[in-house]
């Protein structure tokens, strides 16, 4: 059973707060809020961790981490509308918890603690209205500017390891507008609307997405809507809670309001996990589980010399070492690299069969999709293993003359052995690379052989 | 009264680390060094702008964003913090200043009979961006002078470059006719980088330069063809090429600044000077002057 109660959509703007009295849809949100905040109230929730678009950064991501910020804040836009003093309760523990969660997932990231830090409108709009009384503490991450779906992915998936680990009933709260096209000359605020028709009617579809409970297909359909919309920062704040309640369409939607904020869509949505799917979804071609970074610029210290064009490698931020990806070999199948370097070594994470993009199994699978057992060729399978390890040593600058010790991991000893050892012999004869051979019961996809390997760098 | 005038245009980028790496007292973080050839460029400049008898600093920032038109400061003194979001763990920085709201209010007005959409800020709880906050410092550290604040108007990104473009110089005239009509000497100031795309990773030592380059050899041809345009007086070619060049290099010319400021200078026929241009985390940098005087010598 996942801590993650409830997940909120809601806006950034200050009207609900500051102006609501101006404009029955002002109002409308204020009070919409109001009734979000009783929902959190009655889930006893521990946590509010809150994604907001109008937080930029450039650095990676930013985690606020000041346990009490406090500030008298003014909107640059709206200063008109007044002032708002704040004091926040931060959860400055679950702040170091999501960066090291982030950071173990590839990311470059980093908490911020600094007296007089600004604090972004939609994150002060969203805690004076959801969480008046601090009666929850939150945790605030950053909207990257040039972050993309996959990145944003992750950074979702970040904050779920997080939370799991540290088991604290949650509640995201993604701040973002839908449509985001505002009207540029001042308007009469009773007669605030959508600012075009198309927004209005994308905006809408999404609402019927979100009321079925179909998280995963908004976040899916995001770029499209922003292409379309002006998607508020391309639906970011979306991308990030979809992959952080678990990426799938099983949620109890619930579209409390949907009104005009100068022209912008903004919506109040509550998501509540349940076991009823709208439908399938379809196959997701973002969905990573480790970032690798795609500017390996700052990584002057590092030997470049490898396959540069497939290879990610970032600064894992201790000295020294440096995290290895490659799309030339198969994705790694959870928060780990492809290959690790420390110092003049090289550790390779367990390497399988399976094919880069395509996932297949050369030699078959071991079972059938009903779970059933199948023929497999693990002769096809050890030589497509060692292809792959060739890869990712290659990648990272090495070579499969240069491995040192080899573990390898069979399902079936007694029958796969010897036909797995004679591809073996064929690579590796004269190499020299010492080499353990274990029976295990399983792997985690349906392969028969997998290897463990260290080189030099 | 005297007729008022412009007695420099400056392009004057904002990014924090060069405050940073120049230590001064009003900035918390503290650095061993960094990023020289910028720091001497504007150290260069504070002397040519001691030398010049002024009155007040106008300065357009991008990093205050307005979306309902454009927005003057109309506040007459400011004491705050002003932290970086972005790079806080480099700039948070006291600040205390003056703002010449009479000149505010008439560019203010001006701007709004030439059909912009204006509006004063008057909250006195308002945080100064470090866009201004850090163009005035590199060129008077002493605060000894108010400053005009204009945001950058959000609408400049609803529209394609061209028309943006279109409002800024219209906004730069408003700004022009202001000065003239205040009787008052104004060093006017665009806070904005040329090409700005930046790096999404921090060396552990901010400053070790060992990691400062651009971000892409096509932004620095872009950067460069910019510069050669300022330096030949081609304004016009220069407001010509604008909306490729941000486009194409991801420019911060997007928020309106250097166009503002080619309006308020009535498109200048005669050379800038070019004191520095440097990367600051990948995006391109220039210290460039234009000096209205010059034009009177070469004339």
């Amino acid at each position: 059973m996942s801590n993650i109660v409830m997940g909120l959509v809601v806006p950034g703007q200050p009207h609900p707060l500051l102006a609501a009295d101006q404009s029955p849809a002002w109002q409308s949100l204020q009070d919409s809020f109001d009734k979000a905040r009783q929902e959190i109230e009655a889930s006893d929730a521990e946590l509010l961790v809150i994604y907001s678009t109008q937080w930029p950064s450039v650095i990676g991501h930013q985690i606020q981490a000041d346990p009490e910020p406090e500030w008298v804040h003014v909107d640059e836009n709206w200063h008109a509308m007044g002032s708002i003093p704040y004091k926040f309760k931060m959860d400055a523990e679950f702040a170091d918890a999501y960066c090291a969660a982030a950071q173990a997932r590839g990311l470059h990231s980093r908490t911020v603690a600094y007296k007089g830090f600004p604090i972004d409108t939609g994150t002060v709009v969203a805690l004076k209205l959801l969480n008046p009384d601090n009666r929850i503490p939150a945790c605030v991450v950053s909207c990257n500017m040039y972050a993309d779906r996959a990145e944003t992915l992750v950074l979702g998936k970040a904050a779920r390891d997080a939370i799991e680990a540290q088991n604290k009933k949650t509640v995201a709260v993604a701040v973002t507008a839908l449509s985001n096209r505002m009207f540029t000359q001042p308007i009469d605020p009773k007669e605030d609307k959508i600012s075009s028709l198309k927004d209005d009617e994308w905006n809408r579809k999404l609402l019927e997405f979100f009321a079925e409970g179909r998280l995963e297909d908004v976040s899916q359909l995001a770029r499209q809507f922003t292409a379309q919309a002006n998607g508020d920062n391309k639906l970011k704040a979306i991308w990030w809670l979809a992959a952080l309640m678990g990426q799938n369409n099983r949620y109890q939607g619930d579209v409390i309001d949907y009104q005009p904020v100068n022209g912008s869509g903004a919506a109040i949505v509550s998501l509540v996990p349940s076991t009823e799917a709208a439908m399938n979804q379809e196959f997701d071609e973002d969905d990573v589980e480790y970032y690798g970074g795609d500017r390996k610029v700052l990584d002057s210290g590092s030997d470049t010399s490898g396959d540069e064009e497939n290879v990610d490698a970032s600064a894992s931020g201790q000295t020294g070492d440096t995290l290895v990806n490659t799309n030339a070999a198969p994705k790694p199948v959870g928060a780990y690299p492809h290959a690790r370097r420390e110092g003049d070594t090289l550790f390779l994470s367990g390497v399988g069969p399976r094919q880069a993009g395509s996932d297949a199994i050369p030699g078959g699978a071991v079972r059938s999709d009903d779970g059933s057992p199948a023929d497999y060729d693990v002769e096809a399978q050890t030589r497509a293993v060692i292809e792959n390890v060739k890869t990712i040593l290659e990648a990272s600058g090495s070579s499969l003359e240069k491995v040192i010790d080899v573990t390898v991991f069979l399902i079936d000893m007694d029958r796969d052995f010897a036909a797995f050892n004679k591809v073996y012999k064929e690579y590796f004869e004269t190499i020299g690379a010492t080499r353990t051979t274990l029976a295990i019961t399983a792997l985690p996809t349906p392969i028969a052989v997998e290897f463990k390997v260290i080189a030099r760098a | 009264m005297s007729t008022g005038e412009i007695v420099a245009g400056i392009l004057a980028p904002h990014p924090p680390h060069l405050v940073y790496a120049e230590n001064p007292p009003q900035n918390e973080p503290s650095a061993e060094c960094g990023w020289e050839v910028l720091r001497w460029g504007y150290e260069r400049l504070r002397k040519k702008l001691e030398s010049i008898d002024y009155d007040v600093l106008v300065v357009h920032s991008p990093h205050w964003r307005t979306t309902v038109g454009h927005h003057f400061l109309g506040v007459p003194h400011f004491k705050s913090i002003s932290v970086d979001p972005v790079f806080p763990n480099l700039f948070r920085y006291h600040y205390e200043l003056d703002v010449d709201v009479d000149l505010a209010e008439s560019i203010c007005a001006k701007a709004e009979n030439a059909g912009l959409v204006t509006q004063m800020m008057r909250n006195p709880d308002f945080r100064v961006d470090y866009g201004t906050i850090i163009s005035c410092h590199l060129l008077n550290p002493a605060w000894d002078k108010p400053i005009v604040g204009i945001s950058s108007s959000r609408a400049y990104y609803y529209y394609n470059n061209e028309v943006g473009d279109r409002e800024m110089l219209a906004l730069g005239e408003a700004t022009r006719q202001a000065v003239e009509a205040s009787g008052k000497k104004a060093v006017l100031i665009a806070s904005n980088s040329l090409s700005h795309r930046h790096f999404t990773e921090e060396p552990e030592v901010p400053e070790d330069m060992r990691n400062e380059h651009i971000y892409h050899h096509g932004q620095y041809l872009w950067d460069m063809r910019m510069l050669k345009l300022m330096k030949e007086g081609k304004s016009q070619q220069l407001m010509d090429e604008m909306p490729d060049f941000i486009e194409q290099a991801v420019s911060e010319c997007k928020e309106g600044c250097l166009s503002w400021l080619m309006g308020a200078l009535e498109m200048p026929t005669y050379p800038a000077e070019v004191y520095a241009y440097g990367s600051v985390i990948g995006t391109g940098n220039a210290i460039v002057e234009w000096d209205p005087k010059s034009a009177e010598v070469s004339s």
